[in-house]
């Protein structure tokens, strides 16, 4: 097994920090509908590095990636059907 | 001699699997949030100014340096310097509770001024603002049982390693462990902004 070095984590630590300090500071500036949108997609940003280096998952075999993938899609499907419900109500 | 069977891509697929039932647990929640804040924009937008944006930026650096200390005590493990594994182990642990002690002291900080599920006082605003901080003590509740659970599990894996059943040979529950850890990181992630940052 490959254990990744010191030297990447402290670099992904380093880009998690950097992106919580700029959504927080984004969430002061007034900017619509975006203040809703840009926040979450820092939070994916954060969330890929997590998994990605964190969790070993860039270098984990295709079947995990795919599995990773079928519960994110159910969690869409959940959620966009949830939300196409109550928005034709 | 008697080589014990390990099927560390089982073992990893089987907490891998236990990581996706978390997922859409807090999926699940995550989506009663975004219903009601579309049901309740202006009450959701009262509620999330009653919470202060440090304490959660504080929680939020706390968690992520306990990802980073998590993954360089299971890198040690690999490369066998036991020293460095329990000392980032035990720091680990360390920060876990320090997230607590801040959530602790984030409650009080509520319960104090009369802000609970069904109190008299939070009963006063609108039901917006009732179910804003519904999902609040839930969700953070449940997040903070999981970091509980991770700090008990994680200094479980501590004894382990210091009675060497832990080691560059045998690790799995460590990297296990550490999967679990960094998913409590993950499920905050999404926390933070949905109840600190989007007023």
């Amino acid at each position: 097994m490959n254990a990744l070095s010191y030297r990447t984590y402290i670099v992904v630590w380093l880009g998690l920090v950097a992106f919580t300090i700029l959504t927080v500071i984004a969430a002061g500036i007034d900017i619509g509908r975006l203040n809703v949108i840009v926040p979450l997609l820092i939070a994916a940003i954060k969330t890929i590095l997590v998994l990605s280096f964190f969790m070993h998952l860039k270098y984990e075999s295709w079947n995990l990636k795919i599995m990773l993938g079928v519960t994110v899609v159910i969690l869409t499907i959940i959620i966009g059907f949830t939300f196409l419900d109550i928005s034709f109500r | 001699m008697n080589i014990p069977l390990k099927d560390y891509t089982g073992a990893k697929i089987g907490m891998w699997l236990f990581i996706f039932t978390e997922m859409l647990l807090f999926g699940g929640m995550f989506l009663l949030y975004s219903v009601y804040r579309s049901m309740h924009p202006q009450d959701f937008h009262n509620a999330a100014e009653g919470l202060s944006v440090m304490i959660g930026v504080i929680n939020t650096i706390v968690l992520i340096t306990s990802s980073l200390t998590m993954a360089i005590s299971i890198s040690a493990t690999k490369k066998g310097d036991k020293n460095l594994s329990t000392t980032f182990l035990a720091l680990t642990i360390l920060l876990g509770l320090v997230f607590l002690a801040n959530k602790y002291f984030e409650w009080g900080d509520k319960f104090h001024h009369g802000i609970y599920p069904d109190s008299a006082e939070l009963l006063k605003h609108g039901s917006g603002e009732v179910l804003f901080y519904g999902l609040y003590f839930v969700m953070t509740g449940f997040h903070g049982l999981h970091v509980l659970i991770g700090v008990i599990l994680l200094s479980v894996m501590l004894i382990l390693i210091i009675n060497g059943k832990i080691s560059r040979e045998d690790y799995i529950k460590l990297e296990n462990s550490g999967l679990y850890w960094h998913l409590v990181d993950i499920i905050w992630i999404f926390i933070f902004p949905l109840f600190y940052l989007i007023t």
